[in-house]
């Protein structure tokens, strides 16, 4: 490292918040180090080989790469004209938000009751079509995409009203119509806030397991992510399910890590 | 073009209600406080607002109904406002993009803008690594890129510091007299803008127009309390010459020349009433005061704390003044309409500013009108 | 404030005390019983005046994970014997275990079996969402034993982590068939039917129960591992479908 400057900032955090910081701080790390330590790294070899880790890995990342995908055609568009709305705004926030503060078994009981066996639309698409969606990999992707876009949407939310519309105003006078607009400037300015919805939402959908459960079973290589192989294992081998623990944490980092650049950017100038 | 504006819009207790003309090419200034209305105004002209009861024709084509992004309009705000994910050549270029333009011809054209307003050289960079006048040089060749019918400056030198201003106010007075017919609107609340760039002069209050015409007549001979208030200054119009203003009856005004002063170019004096000293005819001068002159008291009237005396028309500069005294120097001195006077002004007071329409002198090289449409 | 004080050393010193310690037993006892041990710790508590059996249900191989990590359980009654081995290859019971019931399987289906179903045999009809336990719960390790047997190969739309959840799924109608235990279709009242399976018998889970040593000095533990095994306890389970051990 080269001496580049000889000048610090002069503020300081009171002293007073290192101790819930670092006993906030203790609350995430000590676990998880607690589950390291429960590692046989001897068997783990074997054990993250497995038919059923190779599955569940492969099935984890395709569905959450498809859900976060779509997240974000879906929500981009929503958080765009939420932020634009002018009447019921509060309203439609909140519902966005409904799937946050949901417990997840509870939306996929609702994911259930609309397209399931029984459900409206599920009955529909059924007679129709001949579309059961329970039980599929599709079930599983719209079960994580549910629980995963209130995260989107909300940073991209956020980042648009904290920015306001100046620059967009702007290239309406310069001649830009709406579309224009809207993917040369609303978008490229939204960047660094969609880097961190995509993050947050992809671990989220990764991690997700109360509405698959729900909604779409347990079954290897169609449904069973790796959260539902950590769970089926627990029952009977605790080892495997800890190694496999492990590799969805692996997997949690390496996410963070590769956006971790958008995620500190700043927004907008 | 010619400008037609009738804006009306009411938002909560504040009422707009405004019309404006301009002649092809001429530059408008609107003046006011804030909160009178001409950023609504603006904003109005621009599309960015919409109310029913407004019409706005240049030419004959009625704006009112289009979208923003089909008037044809430019506008430079008191923050430049660069798109900060974007080069500085593509801030520029943004315009003629939106517009249909190739990349490759964009870019051209907004290295010729960049050119224009002496922003060459800034072309690579980023938005952040600009000071506030480079950024507001560029913001401008941004407006002008789209080759707009009407242009809106909207308090464009406000956000400058003191040595940025009077470069960009050169720039503007370059660029908007190289004009090709377009009709600029520009809002400020400093009297000296309009003054160096306006033709014509409209003064807002409460959403309202209180007084309009050429500059120099709203600003120097105000109608109504208003204006005056809002003008406040002693304008004495001439040439500037080495070391001051001549008026056109050959009297010296000695003063300070502004950055954009050009020399034997047509010019305005300025000076507050407050730099004017006013003493017995007769009596002695302390000092040597490089600015003496007759005058013959016209009119006392209260204005504040103080008595503002107006002194009768005459020739040379002391003709038509405003003067700020104290009551107990009025009493002192015994004024009346009538009292012959001397009055005095510092010529450290009397700053030479160039005045609008500055002759026939050709700015710098400007791109040509486009016009076509790309393809 | 001082009285909030005082009584919450009050309610640490009752808590503390040996003798209110023994007014209670703590009992995991496998998903599958939650109705019958609901039933029987009511009748425990109202023949010991004042006792309160606290009761916690969950997968088997889970709760006896659980005892292992230290949870303070006194009583442990498990859904199979492979759940049970592992609580006493930790040498955390006391004593044997004794086989207090046995369960078998059965084919739940929706009320009324509208897809007329008559065996383990039909559940390999085409279009039909069958679902069972996955393989590391007692309940998927029965069926899996019983279908081997019967040389049915399935092919279950989910393998459920718990058997209470293979009848959620047929109790709403998304799954046409489910295997679980024949307690399982009795406790869910008119939600879902059972389908008899052949030979079942020959595959049913013996469920152990055992006090651990954690319970060493509560003789409510013992007591109520006896009220499990005695006439009384055995009726309720016989009541509620379970077979004689």
């Amino acid at each position: 490292m080269t001496r580049d400057s000889t000048l610090r900032s002069g503020l300081r955090s009171p002293r007073l918040l290192w101790v819930p910081a670092v006993v906030g701080l203790a609350l995430i790390v000590l676990p998880v180090a607690g589950l390291l330590l429960r590692v046989d790294f001897a068997r783990l070899p074997a054990l993250l080989t497995s038919p059923a880790s190779l599955d569940a890995l492969e099935l984890s990342l395709v569905t959450a790469a498809i859900s976060t995908l779509l997240c974000v055609l879906l929500g981009v568009p929503l958080a765009v004209v939420l932020a634009r709305v002018r009447r019921g705004a509060r309203v439609l926030r909140a519902i966005v938000v409904l799937p946050l503060v949901m417990p997840p078994v509870v939306g996929g009981l609702a994911l259930l009751y609309l397209l399931g066996r029984n459900g409206f639309a599920g009955y529909l698409l059924d007679v129709v079509a001949g579309v059961r969606v329970p039980f599929t990999t599709a079930a599983v992707v719209l079960a994580q995409t549910f629980v995963a876009m209130p995260f989107l949407v909300i940073s991209l939310d956020g980042a648009i009203r904290a920015g306001g519309d100046q620059y967009e105003r702007v290239a309406a006078t310069l001649g830009a119509s709406p579309w224009v607009v809207f993917t040369r400037v609303t978008l490229p300015l939204l960047l660094p806030a969609l880097g961190s919805g995509v993050v947050l939402s992809f671990a989220r959908a990764l991690g997700e397991f109360g509405a698959t459960i729900t909604f779409a079973g347990s079954l290897q290589a169609v449904t069973r992510t790796l959260p539902l192989e950590v769970y089926a294992r627990a029952e009977a081998d605790v080892d495997s399910a800890v190694a496999l623990s492990l590799l969805l944490i692996v997997v949690a980092i390496v996410v963070i890590m590769a956006s971790g650049r958008r995620m500190t950017d700043g927004v907008r100038p | 073009m010619t400008l037609h504006a009738v804006v009306r819009a009411v938002r909560g207790q504040f009422e707009l209600s405004v019309e404006l003309s301009a002649e092809p090419g001429h530059v408008v200034a609107v003046l006011g406080h804030n909160g009178a209305g001409k950023s609504t105004l603006l904003d109005c002209l621009a599309g960015l607002l919409h109310s029913p009861e407004t019409s706005v024709r240049l030419d004959g084509r009625e704006l009112s109904l289009l979208p923003p992004y089909r008037r044809r309009v430019g506008v430079l705000r008191q923050r430049p406002l660069l798109f900060p994910h974007l080069n500085v050549r593509d801030n520029v270029a943004f315009g003629p993009r939106a517009a249909g333009a190739r990349r490759r011809q964009a870019r051209e054209l907004a290295d010729r803008w960049l050119a224009a307003v002496d922003a060459a050289e800034l072309a690579d960079r980023r938005p952040a690594q600009l000071s506030g006048g480079q950024a507001q040089r560029v913001a401008l060749a941004r407006a002008l890129a789209t080759d707009p019918e009407l242009l809106l400056l909207d308090e464009p030198l406000a956000a400058l510091d003191v040595d940025a201003a009077p470069a960009m106010r050169g720039l503007l007075r370059d660029v908007l007299r190289t004009n090709t017919g377009r009709v600029t609107v520009l809002v400020t609340h400093d009297p000296l803008d309009a003054l160096a760039l306006a033709d014509t002069a409209v003064v807002l209050a409460n959403g309202r127009v209180v007084e309009h015409g050429p500059t120099q007549r709203v600003l120097s001979a105000p109608r109504t309390p208003f204006a005056a208030r809002l003008a406040g200054l002693n304008l004495v119009a001439g040439e500037a010459v080495e070391g001051g203003l001549r008026t056109a009856d050959g009297a010296l005004l000695h003063g300070l020349h502004a950055a954009d002063t050009e020399q034997n170019s047509p010019a305005v004096a300025v000076f507050a009433p407050s730099a004017v000293s006013v003493y017995p005819r007769d009596g002695r001068v302390p000092g040597s005061p490089r600015n003496t002159a007759d005058a013959v008291v016209a009119a006392l009237e209260p204005h504040g704390p103080v008595i503002r005396l107006r002194t009768q028309a005459a020739a040379g500069w002391a003709g038509g003044l405003a003067a700020d005294l104290t009551p107990a120097a009025v009493a002192d001195l015994a004024l009346e309409p009538g009292t012959p006077v001397t009055v005095v002004v510092k010529a450290t007071a009397v700053d030479v500013h160039p005045a609008w329409p500055s002759g026939l002198a050709r700015g710098p090289e400007l791109p040509e009108r486009s016009g076509q449409a790309y393809s | 404030m001082r009285t909030v004080a005082l009584a919450l050393a009050a309610a640490l010193l009752a808590a503390c005390s040996p003798a209110e310690a023994t007014r209670t037993v703590t009992v995991f006892a496998a998903a599958s019983l939650t109705e019958t041990f609901e039933q029987l710790a009511k009748k425990f508590e109202a023949q010991h005046d004042g006792v309160d059996v606290r009761l916690s249900f969950g997968g088997s191989s889970r709760l006896a994970e659980q005892i292992v990590e230290g949870a303070p359980a006194e009583v442990f009654a498990a859904a199979d014997e492979k759940a049970m081995a592992k609580v006493t290859a930790a040498r955390l019971a006391d004593g044997k275990p004794r086989v207090f019931a046995r369960n078998r399987l059965t084919i739940a289906v929706p009320p009324g079996n509208p897809m007329g179903l008559k065996g383990l045999a039909d559940l390999r009809k085409d279009d039909l969402t069958v679902v069972m336990c996955a393989a590391e719960v007692p309940c998927g390790r029965a069926a899996r034993a019983l279908t081997t047997a019967a040389q049915v190969q399935l092919e279950p739309a989910s393998e459920e982590p718990d058997v209470k959840s293979v009848l959620g799924k047929v109790a709403t109608g998304e799954a046409d068939a489910g295997l679980v235990y024949v307690t399982d279709v009795r406790a869910a009242d008119d939600k879902v039917d059972g389908v008899p399976i052949a030979g079942a018998d020959a595959a049913a889970n013996s469920y152990p129960i055992v006090m651990l040593r954690e319970a060493a000095e509560n003789k409510l533990a013992r007591q109520f591992v006896q009220f499990v095994l005695s006439d009384e306890g055995q009726r309720v389970l016989r009541d509620a479908g379970f077979d004689a051990p």
